[in-house]
């Protein structure tokens, strides 16, 4: 069973600190809100996790079982089982999605899928998360709707397995068809009991499609209040604003 | 004939059949300023005798024509007067020409392939590629080998006929190829020009298009991939002098290696009297490491105030971190990320090519260059 350890995680963007020592444990089976205002740290979290070029560790470690995930490059650490669905997927033109998707899926999984599978899998996943398909012959997020990149990021959650996967903001600017869509994709996803799962949000609505066993309040780039389901009911109710202005 | 300059853009090109009505280039003017003339192994300044051979072996469906035909047979300098001193140069010194006909209405069956393979030395040629009205036809230039060659191309394309010819530069490293390709437009004519340049050490293409009566249709494509210390320069020229014509112009390169240069000059005239003229131009240029240097000048002049469209667009940047971190993230390394993002700059080009083996035989030298 797999854990994600972030131990005192320290990240500044060109000079400017944003994490302040960040620590949390994700375990398999787990899912952990994090919660907190625009500006808290939230996003550079995920990327920073990720590998991000932008992002300067300055202190602290990741670890996924053991392993220092701030050791390995990007796509090390994809291979090694991170999964960050973006908030603002980028299009890159001239790559389609099937073809992108297959590169992904062999490179994960260190051997090229048997095609028939392969495209059984794809139709499948695309199905249950109502894609059409005649969207994997488009160019990677190129024209995509922000629905439409959303759900692409959870169909390449399902499909490549990870053992912890960080959400960011993944519900935002959904409707809430589309909301429950990705949610369920979610669901299915951790449905296993195998996975971590960290689903970083602002607000507390996809929290009633994706139940979590813990929420984490950020403000000002750490930590600052940790507890249940019911914290986000707390949030709900009163808002951030007792946590900015003890943060400010 | 005499020296004549068209006077009524400032891009004054100049036209002649005569060589000493084209000064020798010192590389100040305009027209020569990208070009590295100490290169061009006396192409330009009269010193490079013909001393080998390109051999020209060609390939054709059986509906067209082939000829091989002396300096002065008629219907050479028809479509095209040699508009700079090599071209000039060119003309004054090729001993046969090629004559491609397809008759009229005749759809060739297949491509017509021509490979022009140098042998070495100094050569000069001539081709004219005639379709007579309604008649289509595929041509491919297939260049490679070792050589200094100048030459002129002779695109005739008849009232409503379609001509789609793809030119390959596929010379090896110590090539030097300087050349005109123009192509003249009948009436509700088409005309898709698609350039591959890969090779050569110095190589520099001037495609440029004419419309001798309104309802033509141009579409000039180019990719270029360029090497440490290769200089690659693309000129293009369309001059919309009749009414109702449209011309798509889109080159993409890709450059990597200290000293790679690319030139892409992109002209367009839409004259006075081209009304309704639609016209869009694009270069597009990847530079994959330091040291390479793409200079990129579109030039668009309306003379007219009434277009259906004229636009143009240059942009020369890097590959996007961003691009690359979200193919990574997914687990794709590095090498492989960038592979496909570069495969990706091309895709919608290599589309274009409509003869699979060809667009294969370009892809595979795309990822060869890839992996140097």
């Amino acid at each position: 069973m797999s854990t994600l350890e972030i131990r005192d995680l320290q990240v500044a963007v060109e000079d400017k600190q944003i994490l302040r020592g960040v620590n949390l444990t994700v375990k398999a089976g787990e899912t952990h809100a994090i919660m907190g205002p625009n500006g808290s740290g939230k996003s550079t979290l995920a990327y920073a996790i990720a590998g991000h070029p932008k992002y300067t560790v300055t202190g602290g470690q990741v670890l996924l079982d053991g392993v220092d995930l701030l050791e390995l490059s990007v796509d090390e650490r994809a291979r090694a089982g991170l999964f960050l669905a973006m908030q603002y997927p980028v299009e890159v033109p001239g790559v389609s999605v099937s073809n992108f998707l297959r590169s992904a899926v062999t490179s994960v999984r260190g051997e090229a899928p048997k095609l028939r599978e392969f495209a059984k899998d794809l139709k499948a996943g695309m199905d249950a998360l109502s894609i059409d398909a005649a969207f994997a012959q488009r160019n990677l997020n190129e024209g995509f709707s922000g629905g439409e990149k959303k759900r692409h990021e959870i169909l390449q959650l399902e499909l490549l397995k990870p053992k912890i996967a960080v959400l960011d903001e993944t519900d935002s600017g959904l409707d809430v068809d589309a909301l429950r869509v990705v949610s369920e994709g979610i669901n299915r996803f951790r449905s296993s009991g195998e996975t971590g799962v960290l689903l970083i949000t602002h607000y507390t609505r996809i929290l009633r499609y994706v139940k979590p066993d813990f929420v984490h309040v950020f403000a000002a780039g750490r930590v600052v209040e940790e507890g249940g389901p019911e914290l986000a009911d707390k949030l709900e109710a009163e808002g951030y604003e007792a946590y900015t202005k003890a943060s400010a | 004939m005499g020296l004549a300059t068209t006077p009524s853009s400032t891009l004054q090109r100049k036209s002649s059949y005569e060589l000493d009505d084209f000064a020798v280039p010192t590389g100040r003017e305009e027209e020569w300023r990208f070009t590295p003339l100490s290169r061009l192994k006396g192409l330009h300044d009269g010193t490079a005798a013909a001393s080998g051979a390109v051999a020209v072996s060609v390939d054709a469906a059986p509906e067209a024509v082939v000829e091989t035909v002396g300096r002065d047979d008629e219907r050479i300098g028809k479509a095209y007067v040699p508009s700079d001193r090599v071209s000039a140069q060119a003309y004054a010194s090729f001993e046969k020409a090629t004559v491609i006909t397809v008759p009229r209405e005749a759809v060739a069956s297949k491509p017509t392939v021509i490979t022009f393979t140098g042998g070495g030395g100094t050569a000069y040629g001539h081709t004219v590629v005639r379709l007579e009205p309604m008649a289509e036809a595929v041509v491919v230039l297939d260049h490679r080998g070792s050589a200094v060659y100048a030459d002129n191309v002779e695109f005739v394309v008849g009232d409503g006929a379609t001509l789609k010819v793809v030119s390959l530069q596929d010379w090896a490293d110590d090539a030097v190829h300087v050349s005109q390709h123009h192509a003249r437009l009948g009436k509700d004519a088409t005309f898709r020009g698609f350039v591959v340049t890969l090779g050569g050490d110095v190589v520099r293409l001037s495609p440029s298009v004419s419309y001798s009566a309104p309802g033509g249709d141009a579409d000039l494509t180019g990719l270029y991939f360029v090497d440490a210390g290769q200089h690659l320069e693309h000129r293009l020229l369309v001059d919309h002098s009749q009414p109702n014509c449209k011309s798509n112009v889109v080159y993409k390169g890709a450059l990597q290696g200290d000293d790679a240069h690319a030139v892409w000059i992109g002209d367009v005239i839409i004259r006075v009297e081209a009304e309704g003229t639609d016209t869009y131009e694009l270069n597009r240029n990847l530079l994959l490491t330091d040291g390479a240097r793409a200079d990129s000048v579109p030039n668009l002049e309306i003379l007219t105030g009434e277009v259906a469209g004229a636009g143009h667009a240059s942009a020369t940047g890097r590959l996007d971190d961003e691009h690359i971190f979200y193919l990574q993230a997914r687990g794709i390394p590095f090498d492989e990320a960038r592979r496909l993002v570069i495969r990706g700059f091309f895709a919608q080009l290599l589309e274009k090519i409509e003869l699979p083996e060809l667009r294969e035989r370009v892809l595979a030298k795309v990822e060869a260059e890839l992996e140097k």
